[in-house]
């Protein structure tokens, strides 16, 4: 079954002083996303990820379409019992401790009540917040206020779990912890939908990506699939302080690096250059084909200007 | 009361208490025991009047600007500072949320008034040295006071689930001061014919009647208050304050948070 099927999801906002002036946040969304999967939503700052998030939320109302999650319309209450989310850069109630926040949220999402310490203590032990469960967020820094966030959110157990750019601001030990986190989702079974414009992260922890600019889904892939397609060129790289003539002279592009040289050739033209290497006796270090890159991919979805259409799940 | 406005009315509440909103006691306390030293030394008689005179409107006053300045910042900060995309996210109606939040702030309110009225009452008893029957009368005048609040609370949630806290503010105390003179306004709306009498009529109506509420003064001289009002009075605050909460879950409702 479906977890997420997001139905020509719509958002326009009226803006100005007499709000006449219509701003398409989001053109018309398709979008199914799979149980169990892991998947990214990515797009630059203000390319509709989060009003697409907000909307799923029941946070904002759609100019039109609609959405299920888990078969269940965005506006059956139900669903929310079954869902968990982190909004772009948390913010709780200060005057809180951690495990009080927690015990809340359970409270609001129907955890039972005498299931309800069990519940906030193991998410305090898991995400390393015990030791300062009775300290007011006030005083917690930004990198144990996103655990408290991720906390939160699957504090209840949800099948399907919303993060809005969940390692934005984090620096990179804080990043890793929330990757790691993600892939304990993943292999708990949950789907997770996450929006992110940090591509070295969707392309470790996603099953498929989606490209969203300026409201338009600009294409959907899978990311093995994506960076397994080679670009019929090699990468070599050899030991020698210059690049010899006869390579230069054969097309390559070639970086020097101390003593080890990073070249590039097209494949039809590597024996060429490997018997260039022998004949002048350069030690090889490696020769690696060439893959697409998430990065290229997402470059080249962006600039495709209206090319939604051929977008599909 | 259905579990769920009942955690967000005690989240509020709590919260409240760790803001310091209550520290306007300690304000309260020196400024009652200061006013009881000082009129058991210069009157002779009338100590009881002033105390209790003083004692009420310190009550009221310190409570609607707590009702005020907690009530405009009850939703648009919860908007403002993102802490409502988690509290909505779950399984809680919106209804619910604003629901809760007004019971939070009455809650707390009462709380406080209680404390004052402690306060009211021991500075009674320093300076009439008794209790005397009376002093039932500002009990009512007490209870009033907290049907004035809750209409304050729920006129700055209305204002706040729209508009911006300092115009919420703004709206809220204009209208407070406007149902002050509720009754001034009605006598002038018959004594004012054609268009500009219909209008001075709807406004008297719709403004909420803070001086039916108010009988301070009834109640500093002993006055006693007739059972009748208190029944109106007590119905007239819940009703208003009903219905301005489902004006403010209608508008709520529709919001789109940024």
């Amino acid at each position: 079954m479906a977890a997420i099927e997001i139905l020509d999801l719509e958002k326009t906002y009226h803006v100005g002083f007499w709000r006449k002036r219509p701003k398409q946040a989001l053109r018309p969304l398709r979008l199914t996303i799979e149980e169990g999967e892991v998947f990214g939503f990515l797009g630059p700052n203000g390319a509709g990820k989060t009003t697409t998030l907000k909307l799923l939320m029941g946070l904002a109302s759609p100019t039109a379409g609609t959405a299920r999650i888990l078969g269940m319309d965005i506006d059956d209450p139900e669903v929310k019992a079954k869902i968990g989310f982190l909004p772009e850069q948390p913010y709780f109630y200060d005057y809180l401790t951690g495990r009080e926040l927690l015990t809340y949220y359970a409270q609001l999402s129907g955890v039972a009540a005498k299931e309800r310490s069990k519940r906030v203590e193991a998410m305090l032990e898991r995400f390393g917040l015990s030791d300062s469960a009775g300290v007011q967020l006030r005083k917690y820094s930004k990198g144990m206020l996103q655990r408290v966030g991720l906390a939160q959110a699957i504090l209840h157990d949800p099948k399907v779990v919303f993060l809005d750019e969940p390692m934005s601001g984090l620096d990179p030990m804080g990043r890793r912890e929330v990757r790691e986190m993600i892939q304990e989702m993943r292999n708990e079974g949950k789907t997770v939908f996450f929006s992110t414009h940090i591509l070295s992260d969707a392309e470790a922890l996603c099953d498929r990506v989606a490209i969203i600019h300026q409201g338009e889904l600009r294409g959907v892939g899978a990311v093995a699939q994506l960076t397994s397609q080679t670009q019929g060129r090699v990468e070599i790289i050899f030991c020698a302080q210059t690049v010899p003539a006869a390579l230069t002279a054969l097309g390559v592009e070639a970086r020097v690096s101390g003593d080890m040289v990073n070249a590039v050739v097209e494949e039809q033209k590597q024996d060429a250059a490997l018997e260039i290497l022998r004949r002048e006796g350069i030690r090889l270090i490696s020769l690696t084909p060439v893959r697409s890159s998430l990065e290229e991919y997402y470059i080249e979805k962006l600039r495709a200007r209206g090319n939604g259409k051929g977008a599909g799940a | 009361m259905n579990s769920r406005i009942g955690y967000v009315a005690f989240n509020t509440f709590r919260e409240a208490v760790r803001d310091r909103v209550l520290y306007n006691l300690i304000a309260f306390a020196v400024l009652l025991s200061g006013a009881a030293v000082l009129v058991g030394e210069i009157s002779i008689d009338i100590e009881r009047l002033v105390v209790v005179n003083l004692g009420l409107t310190a009550v009221s006053l310190f409570g609607v600007v707590i009702a005020i300045f907690m009530g405009i910042g009850l939703v648009s900060k919860e908007i403002e500072k993102r802490t409502l995309y988690t509290v909505l996210s779950r399984p809680l109606r919106r209804w619910e949320f604003v629901v809760g939040k007004f019971f939070g702030l009455t809650g707390t309110l009462i709380v406080n008034t209680l404390f004052m009225a402690i306060g009211v009452f021991l500075a009674l008893l320093y300076v009439a040295h008794k209790f005397s029957p009376a002093d039932l009368w500002v009990l009512v005048a007490l209870y009033f006071i907290v049907l004035e609040f809750l209409i304050v609370c729920a006129l700055a949630l209305f204002f706040s689930s729209f508009s911006t806290p300092v115009m919420s503010a703004l709206f809220t105390f204009a209208l407070f001061v406007i149902g002050s003179l509720a009754e001034d306004l009605r006598g002038f709306a018959q004594l004012t014919l054609g268009a500009a009498g219909a209008l001075a009529t709807g406004i008297a109506y719709v403004v909420p009647n803070f001086s039916a509420l108010n009988i301070i003064n009834e109640a500093a001289h002993g006055d006693p208050v007739p059972g009748r009002l208190i029944l109106y009075n007590t119905a007239y605050a819940l009703l208003y304050s009903a219905m301005t909460i489902s004006g403010a879950v209608l508008i709520f409702q529709r919001r789109n948070l940024k």
